[in-house]
């Protein structure tokens, strides 16, 4: 047994977007209907898409006469750098109100998904070194973003407890990382040099993006009842994080005074949200033991999540040759199902092909900025192509200059 | 099921609590790495190991040994101790002690309390030698679902305050928190009576003024600080130390839930800080000398 019919709340987010099309591929799903107030940014074949804001009437119109069975709610904003705080309260808290009345009014209240955050525990001094599902928070909230998901949370428990028949998967997830995500986390790691407050090396572990849709995908087959912290096994220290990303920790926040000197970096361009500022005081990790018990495996570890930020991130310039980042070239050549079809259909020979003809189409200049990213061997196919079609000079060059340097 | 210990769990808001091992639920070791998830640092804790804790172990405090194998060779144990010194050098040596002594060497984790990670520099380094904040959760994960060894002081902050006037005369053991934790996890509990750390670092007496002043828990007068500045703060006599390790005292053999039997608790905290007392006292009267032993 299993949900069939599939509401997902949040469908335009990255989130709701992704578990839509990861639901699509499972047959033994026969309804998937997503709503927001935007249109979904991602392609979707079977998913019935309702641009609606979240009013509960509209909401349970559609539970009901699409006999929903289960609902899964993507919405959470969990990072205060890409939210205003007033906009944050009215879609974290207000609009999981809206939604919750929307289920309890319909005949028969469909079960639960909600995501959740590990900012629900918060990070403070006196925290255990890993969090389980059954811990109380001790302290309150302490950041604005904090104080809506303890008020969200406690909203969708009330509902567990109104309707006892109901299953109620609440999945406070860590920090994600992953190549096709922006977080305040992924910025700051994107920098040259990784900030960190003088003296502090904290504990952090993180979830890849692809484990968060397999487990809001494992959480919406059902069966799934309570509390559940998501991270990917394995913490790692700030330290360690950096120098998996080839950086330096760069200790540019001062141990007091912390909050200025993060607003200090601004005008640079970096912003720390609070949270983040406290846990690069504390750390923070969480058991993720009870989600594993339920039969969920996490593909990738803390450790590989990190790994894979890396292998997508642009590789360093050599020396006299800025790195130009084209947003749209990088990615074409990673994205593109032209490229990463060829890649899972084809050998390697008509991969490259591909790529070549990719480049064909490009400006020197452009082609040129991409260059660093291949290996010798792929160099050397290039320089043959490059020769035998359009042979632009500059283009040539600069591949020679980089067989050359090996 | 019945004689396995096991962590309560809350499977939804308001539902009944339902107990499960989720040992096998751990997770694996990846080799590439030299910090483990504790945030304890190879690298760091050999340095200092091959440093500082070859130099005070072998040359300044002569440590002598005694009792190794009541440390268990395999399976969680916590390792109670007596705590003396301004910045206590006790913990290092009995670390080193089962490094060096123990035939099946094991790595220590040593329980400290959490305002040591509000401090810059110190929560970096506690942490990276093997530090964890005293926290029952984490004595719990220690001991329990890690089976490590886990020392800890009971007598806290309340020890190394103590004046050198009362010198080897225990604190009160807390709550009994140490107890509980042990029973919970069904380790035994390990007594450890050290002496030498007292004599190492005198507290003559205790600067308040200066403690409100800094914010730090404890600005003690000692023979070299606040005197030779804030590395005084490091500086030790060379007493003579002896590690005596007293035989293990089983907690899997009193009962069902234990630890909720608050007499219990109690007896079993205070016949562990008595045991320590009298090794303490019989040490001492055999003891002929401060500095040679």
């Amino acid at each position: 047994m299993g949900a069939r019919r599939i509401l997902i709340t949040g469908v335009a987010t990255h989130w709701g977007g992704a578990l839509a099309r990861a639901l699509e591929a499972d047959p033994g799903i026969e309804t998937i209907v997503g709503v927001d107030r935007e249109d979904p940014v991602v392609e979707l074949e079977r998913t019935e898409f309702v641009r609606m804001g979240p009013h509960h009437r509209l909401l349970e119109r559609i539970v009901r006469a699409a006999a929903i069975d289960t609902v899964v709610d993507t919405r959470l904003t969990v990072d205060s750098a890409f939210a205003g705080a007033r906009a944050a309260h009215e879609n974290n808290v207000i609009a999981t109100a809206e939604l919750l009345a929307a289920c309890s009014s319909a005949d028969a209240p469909p079960a639960l998904v909600f995501k959740s955050s590990a900012h629900w525990y918060g990070c403070n001094q006196d925290d255990p070194a890993y969090f389980t599902e059954d811990m109380a928070r001790r302290h309150p909230p302490r950041t604005a973003l904090e104080r809506d998901i303890v008020e969200a949370e406690a909203a969708v428990a009330a509902y567990a407890e109104r309707h006892p028949g109901c299953a109620v998967a609440v999945l406070r997830f860590a920090n994600v990382l992953g190549p096709g995500l922006r977080t305040s986390h992924t910025d700051v790691l994107g920098l040259p040099a990784v900030p960190a407050i003088l003296g502090f090396d904290p504990r952090c572990q993180f979830i890849h993006e692809d484990d968060v849709v397999g487990v809001l995908a494992h959480a919406a087959n059902g069966g799934l009842h309570g509390v559940f912290n998501a991270a990917a096994d394995g913490v790692l220290a700030w330290s360690e994080v950096a120098g998996l990303l080839g950086k330096l920790p760069a200790p540019v926040l001062a141990p007091w005074g912390t909050g200025l000197s993060a607003a200090a970096l601004r005008p640079l361009g970096i912003r720390i949200p609070p949270e983040m500022l406290r846990q690069l005081r504390f750390g923070r990790a969480l058991d993720n033991r009870t989600l594993k018990a339920t039969g969920y495996r996490y593909r990738f570890t803390t450790r590989e999540a990190v790994l894979k930020l890396r292998e997508h991130r642009p590789l360093r310039s050599r020396a006299g040759e800025p790195y130009r980042y084209e947003r749209e070239v990088e990615e074409f050549l990673r994205r593109s199902p032209a490229v990463r079809g060829a890649l899972a259909a084809a050998g390697p020979e008509v991969r490259r092909l591909e790529r070549e003809s990719a480049f064909d189409a490009l400006e020197a200049e452009e082609v040129v900025a991409v260059l660093d990213a291949l290996d010798a061997p792929s160099l050397r196919a290039l320089r043959a192509h490059e020769a035998a079609n359009a042979a632009r000079p500059r283009l040539l060059a600069a591949i020679d200059a980089l067989i050359a340097d090996g | 099921m019945a004689d396995r210990p096991s962590t309560t769990r809350r499977s939804a808001p308001g539902a009944p609590a339902v107990r499960v091992d989720l040992r096998g639920q751990l997770p694996a070791l990846e080799p590439e790495r030299h910090v483990s998830d504790w945030g304890r640092s190879e690298r760091v804790e050999s340095l200092v190991d091959r440093t500082a804790g070859e130099f005070l172990y072998r040359l300044w405090f002569r440590v002598a040994v005694e009792g190794i194998e009541h440390v268990p060779a395999r399976g969680g144990a916590l390792l109670v101790s007596n705590h003396a010194g301004a910045l206590p050098p006790d913990a290092l040596m009995i670390a080193k002690a089962i490094r060096e002594e123990h035939p099946a060497p094991r790595p220590l984790y040593l329980t400290a309390e959490h305002v040591f990670k509000g401090y810059p520099g110190l929560s970096m380094l506690l942490a990276k030698v093997g530090a964890v904040p005293a926290h029952p959760a984490n004595v719990q994960r220690l001991l329990w679902d890690e089976q490590q060894l886990v020392l800890t002081f009971p007598e806290g902050r309340m020890g190394t305050a103590k004046l050198y006037k009362d010198r080897y005369r225990l604190r009160r053991f807390g709550r009994g928190g140490f107890a509980q934790a042990a029973m919970r996890a069904r380790a035994p509990i390990v007594p450890v009576a050290v002496v030498g750390a007292e004599e190492a670092q005198p507290v003559f007496a205790h600067l308040r003024v200066l403690e409100r002043l800094t914010g730090l828990p404890a600005v003690p007068l000692t023979p070299t600080f606040p005197l030779l500045g804030p590395l005084g703060a490091l500086a030790y006599l060379p007493a003579k130390f002896t590690i005596r390790f007293l035989e293990p005292i089983a907690t899997d053999t009193l009962g069902d839930a234990p630890w909720e039997d608050q007499v219990l608790v109690q007896s079993v905290a205070h016949d562990v800080r008595a045991r320590i007392q009298d090794e303490l006292d019989d040490m001492l009267a055999a003891r002929g000398s401060v500095w040679l032993g």
